[in-house]
C-alpha cells in the first residue's frame, strides 16, 4: 500500500510542474464541490420547502410530520451516503494521481 | 446539604464514571513517554479508537443535556442544532480534513505559520485557539456544576465546577493526549449507552417516538384528516396538561417556531409577517453550525493523530456515523419531556428544561421501582462523560497551544524534550485553573448560548482561514489575518451584544414585575424591538460574517499580491498531492536547508 514512488528533488520534473498541480487541485475541488452540492440541496432545500409548502411538509407520516421525519431522522443517513461516496471516490482519485505522476515523470525523462 | 435526598443509584453510577476516567488516565500515563506522545499521541491511533475519541470529545454537555432541553423548549427549530453539529463534519471531510493532515503540523497555529511562513500569524492563531477554547469550556463547566447540584441537592454550584475541573486537569497533566484518546473513546460509548438505553425503556413505557409527536396537533392535521388515526389509538395515550409558559402545539411542532420568531414577536409582527425573518434566522443558524464545526480547534487537532490521509478520511466517516446515531436520541427526550414532564416549563436555568435528560427516567419509578433510579443514574453518568471528555479535549488542545506554541516556539525554541514535557504539565494546571475560575462565574448564563458563541467565532475566523488557505494559492498572510480577525471579532461583538441586552431585559423585566410596574425597555432593547432584522443578524451573525471574512481575504490578498509566499506551489503540492508521492519529506528537507 504505502510504497513510495522515488522522486528526484529537482524542481523541473513533472510532479513539480504547474500542469500537475493545477489538474490535481481541479479534480479534487470538483469532487468536493459535487458532494457539497448534494448536501446543500437538502440543507437549503428543507427550510425553503418548510417555507413554501408548509401543508405538504406538515403532513403526518407514522405520527411524525414529514419535516420532522426528514430533519430528525433521515438527514443523517443521507449525509452518510454522501460521505461514503466521497471517500471511495477520493481514495480512487489519489491512486490515479500517483499513477498519473509516475507516467508523467517517465514521459519527461 | 441534605444527605437523605441523595439517590444512591445515581451517585454510584456517576462515581463509577469518574473513577474509571481517573484510573484510565493514570494507567496510560505510564505508557506515554515521549514529547510527541503528549502532543498528538505519537500519530499512531487506529481509525476506530480515533473516531470514538473524536466523537467522545465532540458530544459535550450541550449535546447531551442541552439539545434535549432545547427541543422540549422550542420544538422543531431546535432540531437544526443536532443535525448541523453532525453534518458540519461533512464539510470538514470534503474541504479540509485531507489537505490539513497531509500538510502535517501539530496544531492549527503550526498550519498558519507553515502556510504563510509567518511567526506573527502563528501568534494570532494561538490567541484564537485559547479564545474559542475558553468560550467552549465555560458551558462544560456550567454542565458540571448543574449536574453535581442535581446529584447532591444543596451543593453550591462552584464546588461542582472546581471538583470536576481539578480531576480532569490532573488527568491531562499526567497522561497527555495518549491517555485522553483512550478515555475519550470509552466515554463516547458510555454516552451512547446512557442516551439510548433510557430512550428504549421510556419509549416502551410511554409509546413510540411518532406516537408521542402525534399528540401535538397542528392546523394541517385538522384540514386534512391525518393518516395517523388509523395507526395510533389516541385513547391509549394521555399526556399531562401543558402549563401557560409552554409553547402551543402548532408553534412547537411546525418550523419557524419560538426559537426563530423571538425578535419579530417582540417587534409585534404578525406570524405571517415574521415568516421571512424566521427563514433568514434558520439559514444563518445553519451557516454558523456547519462552518463552526469545521473550525473548532479541539476537533481539528485530532486529525493529526491519524497515521495517514486515507485514515483521516475514514475516521471522519466513522465520526459522522457515531455522532449521527447519537443525535437521533436527545430530541426524543425533548418530545417525551414535553408530554410527561411539563412542569419543567415553569422553572428556569439549572432547574428548567435542560435537566430533562436527567429527570425523565425517574418517571418510570412508579411502575418499575428502582429501575427508574438506575436509569437516571445512567444518564447522570452520561452527563459526566459529556462534560469531562469535552473539557479534557479542550484542555489538551489549549495546553498544546500554550506549551508547544507559546513556550516551545516563541519563548524557548531550543528547550529540551524534558523541559517541554514539564511545561506541558504546568500549562495544563494553569489553563485548568483559569477554566475553573471562568466556569464558576457563568452560573447565570445559558449553556447553549455559550456554545453558540464559540461556534459563531469559529465559523467566522478559523473556517474561512482553513478553507481559503487550502484552496486558493493567491492568499497572503495579510489577507488571511485581516479576514480572520475581522470576521471573528465582529461575530463575537454581535453575539455578546445580544446576550448582554437579553440579560438586561430579563433582570429589568423581573424587577418591574416585582414592583408591579409596566416594563420599559432600555435603549438597547428598544432598538432591537424597533429593528428586528438587525437583532436577528446580530444574534446569528454567521450569514454575513463568514462571507465578509472570505471577501476581506480575497480583497486584501489581491492588494498585497507581492507577498504571496515564494514557494506557494510547493506548499500547494504538499497540501493536495497524494502522500505516496513523498513530497512532504522533500519539503521538510528543503525547508530545513533554507531556514537554519
Amino acid at each position: 500500500m504505502h510504497h513510495k514512488t522515488p522522486t528526484t528533488p529537482q524542481e523541473n520534473d513533472f510532479i513539480h510542474s504547474e500542469e500537475f498541480l493545477h489538474g490535481l487541485m481541479k479534480r479534487q475541488l470538483k469532487l468536493s464541490i459535487a458532494c457539497a452540492a448534494a448536501f446543500l440541496v437538502l440543507l437549503i432545500g428543507l427550510p425553503l420547502l418548510n417555507y413554501l409548502a408548509p401543508e405538504f411538509m406538515g403532513q403526518r407520516v407514522g405520527g411524525f410530520t414529514l419535516s420532522w421525519l426528514v430533519l430528525g431522522v433521515l438527514f443523517f443517513p443521507y449525509v452518510w451516503i454522501i460521505a461514503r461516496l466521497f471517500i471511495s471516490r477520493s481514495i480512487g482519485l489519489e491512486n490515479a494521481e500517483v499513477h498519473h505522476a509516475a507516467e508523467g515523470n517517465k514521459r519527461q525523462s | 446539604m441534605d444527605i437523605s435526598q441523595i439517590d444512591p443509584w445515581i451517585l454510584a453510577c456517576s462515581a463509577v464514571t469518574v473513577v474509571v476516567t481517573i484510573i484510565m488516565g493514570f494507567r496510560s500515563a505510564k505508557s506515554s513517554k515521549s514529547a510527541s506522545d503528549f502532543f498528538v499521541a505519537g500519530r499512531s491511533v487506529s481509525v476506530g479508537w480515533n473516531a470514538s475519541a473524536i466523537s467522545g470529545e465532540y458530544l459535550s454537555a450541550a449535546s447531551f443535556m442541552g439539545v434535549a432541553g432545547m427541543v422540549m423548549l422550542s420544538g422543531y427549530d431546535a432540531l437544526w442544532y443536532p443535525v448541523c453539529y453532525a453534518c458540519g463534519y461533512l464539510f470538514l471531510l470534503l474541504f479540509i480534513a485531507g489537505p490539513l493532515r497531509r500538510f502535517g503540523a501539530y496544531t492549527v497555529p503550526d498550519f498558519a505559520e507553515g502556510r504563510y511562513d509567518s511567526p506573527v500569524f502563528r501568534k494570532i492563531a494561538v490567541c484564537f485557539v485559547l479564545f474559542i477554547g475558553f468560550f467552549y469550556t465555560m458551558p462544560q463547566m456550567k454542565g458540571a456544576g448543574t449536574t453535581l447540584a442535581y446529584i447532591f441537592p444543596g451543593l453550591p454550584y462552584w464546588v461542582g465546577v472546581a471538583l470536576v475541573g481539578a480531576v480532569i486537569t490532573l488527568n491531562v497533566a499526567l497522561g497527555g493526549m495518549k491517555g485522553i484518546t483512550v478515555v475519550q473513546a470509552v466515554q463516547y460509548w458510555i454516552k451512547m449507552f446512557a442516551i439510548s438505553l433510557p430512550v428504549f425503556v421510556l419509549l416502551s413505557v410511554f409509546g413510540g417516538y411518532g406516537k408521542n409527536l402525534s399528540l401535538n396537533q397542528s392546523p394541517t392535521d385538522f384540514s386534512s384528516p391525518p393518516a395517523i388515526e388509523q395507526s395510533v389509538d389516541p385513547g391509549q395515550m394521555q399526556r399531562l396538561a401543558l402549563p401557560e409558559k409552554a409553547p402551543k402545539d402548532e408553534a412547537w411542532i411546525s418550523p419557524f417556531g419560538p426559537l426563530t420568531t423571538k425578535a419579530t414577536k417582540a417587534a409585534g409582527m404578525s406570524p405571517e409577517e415574521s415568516r421571512p425573518y424566521s427563514l433568514l434566522y434558520t439559514f444563518s443558524l445553519i451557516v454558523a453550525l456547519v462552518c463552526g464545526t469545521a473550525g473548532l480547534p479541539h476537533i481539528l487537532v485530532r486529525f493529526y493523530t491519524n497515521p495517514d490521509g486515507v485514515a483521516a478520511k475514514r475516521t471522519t466517516m466513522w465520526v459522522m456515523i457515531l455522532i449521527g446515531v447519537f443525535y437521533v436520541f436527545p430530541p426524543i427526550f425533548g418530545v417525551l419531556g414535553r408530554n410527561f414532564l411539563p412542569e419543567l416549563y415553569n422553572a428556569t436555568g439549572a432547574k428548567g428544561t435542560d435537566k430533562v435528560v436527567l429527570e425523565l427516567p425517574i418517571l418510570i419509578r412508579q411502575k418499575y421501582g428502582v429501575l427508574g433510579s438506575i436509569l437516571s443514574g445512567v444518564t447522570c453518568a452520561g452527563a459526566f462523560a459529556a462534560f469531562m471528555s469535552t473539557f479534557s479535549g479542550l484542555l489538551v488542545s489549549m495546553t498544546g497551544a500554550l506549551a508547544h506554541d507559546v513556550y516551545g516556539r516563541m519563548l524557548r525554541p531550543h528547550a529540551s524534550a524534558q523541559e517541554r514535557m514539564r511545561m506541558f504539565k504546568w500549562s495544563a494546571v494553569l489553563i485548568g485553573g483559569i477554566a475553573v475560575l471562568l466556569g464558576s462565574q457563568v452560573e447565570m448564563l445559558d449553556i447553549n448560548f455559550m456554545v453558540g458563541q464559540a461556534f459563531a467565532i469559529a465559523a467566522a475566523s478559523y473556517f474561512p482561514l482553513l478553507f481559503m488557505s487550502v484552496w486558493w494559492r493567491g492568499m497572503t498572510m495579510a489577507g488571511a489575518a485581516t479576514g480572520m480577525l475581522a470576521g471573528g471579532l465582529l461575530a463575537l461583538a454581535c453575539v455578546t451584544l445580544t446576550s448582554v441586552s437579553d440579560i438586561l431585559a430579563k433582570t429589568s423585566k423581573a424587577a418591574a414585575l416585582d414592583a408591579g410596574e409596566v416594563w420599559v425597555p432600555d435603549a438597547l432593547n428598544a432598538f432591537w424591538i424597533g429593528h428586528p432584522l438587525a437583532r436577528i443578524l446580530a444574534e446569528q451573525p454567521a450569514l454575513w460574517a463568514v462571507p465578509l471574512a472570505i471577501g476581506l481575504m480575497i480583497v486584501v490578498s489581491k492588494l498585497t499580491r507581492k507577498t504571496i509566499p515564494a514557494d506557494v506551489r510547493m506548499k500547494m503540492l504538499v497540501l493536495h498531492a497524494p502522500e505516496a508521492l513523498g513530497l512532504k519529506q522533500e519539503y521538510i528537507q528543503e525547508h530545513q536547508g533554507t531556514a537554519h
